[in-house]
């Protein structure tokens, strides 16, 4: 979901017997022999695209879960910014914006020449419209806390709109890549679309497939191919299965490494290793003991063996981490040597905290992959130092009300998605309770940053302080994997926010 | 009133799940409002049936599309893989069952019994499994899973996609259909009339045809009614190995998102088809037997 901070999703395992696959079935619409000589691709091919993720209905302000985001974002809609599958924010709807001094007032340009699929032109009327569509009190878009200092949008001419804000928003464009810029005279948005992109929408058979055809007026470079269909599964040897057989050409994203041996080293397919943001942490309760006490939290992180873990799980794949902040964020440094694996300095660290004998936690462990076997590896290594695991299975619901509602736990695993996400500990409130006055102010003065490079320094500065404190064990970095037939190329590989632009994947001709 | 019950009795507000994890309060008493579940119970179950009474299935909370309306696409899946596997089913039990009890002495007979016995034994989506190995990989002759953008509206690939679902409960259900139709058989070997019809002077083949089949296929068809109703049921675990926008599909994803509209609607549709069932079940024993007419009219 792309709504909730954590992503509910069974991982299963399974094991289909590797068979070559003869090329993709191609659908050749009338391509001139010239055209062909041109191209080494087919730019009027259909990509079928194999998901997991159906979206639940076509509104981002409807709780439509994580798949109208790699389905719609970039495709259908297109926010003023782009967030790019390199973590960059680039410009898309807005030519260009300025500032003022204080930081308070942003003034942006429209591209000019843009038009809705339903024919009606873009103006400054529709931005703000969506805007307010998302910070509506109706709205459930998780982004519109983030966009609670917007104080007034004004549109003194139809190209322009001047964004006012109650405090300094650094991320403001960040934040704005979020907002689809939809026409204001759409309606019933839960089940038709009118966005700007490249893509209209052609046909949604609930459970079954998403069809998108090229939007033969866009305003920008016309995509690579001629539609993109989406195949949704909820089995994930089912989706296997249909790439290996030419019905999907593209897996957006394969949630379990023993999938991909079937894959690998067979030339037909290509899979490729992106970095998600998706971060397996375990988390302490920092308000009370003994996880209040930062050298147990230290301790306990250097005796945890995080390669061997992420090994065991995902085999080559994935990325280790030493803090909250993937290598797709800007503030991001290599910390892995903090509290690196030691054993011994976490007895000793053990011993210095009042704890020579270890002590006994309960750990809560939701009930689906991979917390369960992660949980067991921790209390494998653990019990090396003396510590004493109790594994508390619980499902994701449980997790809700008592860890994340009750703040009634003592450790925890979760799985957290979002991009950019650090700033959770500069809240004191939030679930793991961790609070450092010096992060906290770190956080807040970032949003009030002047310029990006003083935003970054201050985040990355932050960064240092929460590996440093050891404010969460943060175990590793989930891969983000994409199988495709390697007739096919062109696609996003890290999957930023689920987005899975379909604008430039292009395929071979037959 | 059970599914009622039973559904409000799951942990987890429809709201929350909804919303998931970074929701404020407030998103989540809206969200309850416009879902209605901040309403006290016996609100929520009048609103329920009143609504039930006008056929009207209410609005999904998740996808907020009429939860008839979907039903009634997804409909179009299901019941074209249930009556296909039921006539597969039939074609293949009936004259094996009656070969596996009229040559129950003879090797193939035994085959025949042993063959459904493992059939009864093995797991619905193993079949499934098993059938997809073997003629959506390792020969291309069905798709492995899903089902056409365009649905029956390209009527070939709807079929090819159902072959292996088809081909998948078919078996299973052959299997114990047929352990029916033998011994139905056998008792029909055994009886008085046919040995009596034997004795005028009737062939073997034709006194089994003319008397043994009349008799027999009585107490089949009220089985038949059950397993035709079970094999609607077990189209969920198929649609789930093949990857069909099926009723069972909808009711396994409306219950993980605690969309209760949803899966009341299915579940409530899928009640009143297995009672038409067995009803036009029990109407067809009536037009084959006349002993069961006459009771129902001449009896005191």
């Amino acid at each position: 979901m792309s709504n909730s901070i954590f992503r509910g999703v069974t991982r299963r395992q399974f094991g289909v017997r590797a068979i070559a696959a003869t090329a993709a079935m191609v659908a050749l619409l009338g391509v001139s022999p010239a055209v062909l000589a041109q191209a080494a691709f087919d730019k009027d091919a259909v990509i079928e695209i194999g998901s997991l993720y159906e979206p639940q209905n076509l509104d981002n302000t409807a709780g439509a879960g994580q798949g109208i985001n790699e389905a719609f974002n970039g495709n259908v809609y297109e926010a003023l910014f782009a967030l790019t599958d390199a973590g960059t924010v680039v410009n898309s709807l807005a030519k260009d914006y300025t500032v003022s001094a204080d930081g308070l007032t942003y003034t942006f340009t429209l591209q000019s020449g843009v038009t809705f699929h339903s024919g009606d032109p873009l103006t400054s009327a529709d931005v703000k419209a969506s805007i307010e569509r998302v910070t509506a009190e109706a709205s459930k878009s998780s982004r519109k806390k983030s966009l609670a200092t917007i104080a007034k949008i004004e549109t003194p001419d139809d190209a322009t709109v001047v964004i006012t804000l109650s405090e300094k928003s650094i991320s403001l464009p960040y934040n704005l890549s979020y907002v689809w810029i939809v026409s204001d005279t759409a309606k019933s948005l839960a089940d038709s679309e009118d966005g700007t992109g490249p893509y209209t929408l052609a046909d949604w058979r609930r459970g079954s497939t998403l069809s998108l055809d090229r939007n033969d007026k866009y305003w920008g470079t016309a995509p690579t191919n001629a539609g993109v269909t989406f195949n949704y599964f909820t089995d994930a040897t089912a989706l296997n299965n249909a790439l290996l057989t030419g019905a999907v050409d593209i897996i957006t994203s394969v949630q379990s490494p023993d999938a991909l041996a079937q894959f690998k080293d067979n030339a037909d397919f290509t899979v490729t290793n992106g970095q998600s943001t998706t971060k397996e942490i375990l988390a302490f309760n920092d308000r009370v003991a003994p996880f209040d006490n930062v050298k147990v939290r230290k301790a306990i992180a250097r005796a945890i063996d995080d390669k061997k873990l992420l090994e065991s799980i995902w085999g080559e794949y994935g990325t280790l981490i030493g803090s909250f902040v993937p290598p797709t964020d800007p503030w991001y440094t290599d910390l892995t040597a903090v509290d690196a694996y030691d054993p011994a300095s976490a007895k000793a660290l053990l011993t210095e905290a009042g704890y020579p004998d270890g002590f006994t936690f309960k750990l809560d462990t939701p009930d689906y992959d991979p917390h369960p076997i992660v949980a067991e590896f921790i209390k494998s290594e653990l019990a090396k130092v003396g510590v004493t695991v109790e594994i508390n299975i619980i499902t994701a619901n449980e997790w809700y009300t008592k860890v994340y509602q009750s703040l009634d736990f003592a450790a925890t695993l979760q799985e957290h998605v979002n991009h950019r996400d650090i700033v959770f500990y500069g809240n004191p409130d939030f679930y793991w309770g961790y609070n450092n006055p010096k992060v906290i102010e770190l956080i807040k003065q970032s949003e009030a940053s002047a310029t990006v490079d003083e935003q970054t320094a201050k985040l990355l500065e932050a960064n240092k302080l929460i590996a440093e404190d050891a404010a969460s064990d943060w175990l590793y970095l989930y891969p983000q994997i994409v199988v495709s037939a390697s007739s096919v190329t062109g696609y996003p590989v890290n999957g930023l926010n689920s987005q899975f632009f379909a604008y430039n994947i292009e395929k071979a001709a037959k | 009133m059970v599914l009622f019950a039973l559904l409000r009795l799951l942990p987890g507000d429809p709201a929350n799940a909804l919303l998931g994890v970074g929701a404020t309060a407030q998103q989540i008493a809206s969200a309850k409002a416009q879902v209605g579940s901040d309403l006290p119970l016996t609100e929520q179950f009048v609103r329920f049936v009143s609504s039930l009474a006008r056929f009207d299935l209410g609005t999904s909370f998740v996808s907020q599309a009429p939860v008839g309306a979907e039903i009634l696409d997804r409909l179009t899946v299901t019941i074209p893989i249930t009556l296909l596997s039921f006539a597969l089913a039939i074609i293949l039990a009936v004259p094996l069952g009656i070969v596996a009890a009229v040559k129950a002495d003879r090797w193939y007979g035994a085959v025949i019994s042993v063959v459904s016995q493992l059939g009864i034994a093995i797991p619905v989506f193993w079949v499934g499994i098993l059938l997809v190995t073997a003629f959506a990989i390792n020969i291309r002759l069905f798709p492995s899973g899903g089902f056409p953008r365009h649905g029956w509206a390209d009527p070939l690939n709807a079929l090819r996609s159902l072959a292996l679902p088809v081909l998948t409960i078919g078996i299973v259900m052959a299997s114990s259909l047929l352990r029916y139709v033998r011994s139905a058989t056998q008792d029909v070997l055994g009886s008085d009339y046919l040995r009596t019809a034997r004795a005028l002077g009737s062939g073997y083949t034709e006194a089994l045809l003319r008397h043994g089949v009349r008799n027999g296929v009585v107490p089949i068809i009220s089985i038949l009614g059950i397993e035709l109703a079970s094999t609607f049921l077990g189209a969920v675990v198929v649609e789930k190995v093949f990857a069909l926008p099926g009723l069972g599909s909808m009711l396994l994803l409306g219950i993980s998102q605690r969309d209760y509209p949803n899966v009341q609607g299915v579940l409530f549709v899928s009640t009143l088809l297995v009672l038409l069932i067995g009803f036009v079940a029990d109407l067809v024993q009536r037009l084959v037997d006349p002993r069961l007419r006459d009771r129902a009219v001449g009896s005191p």
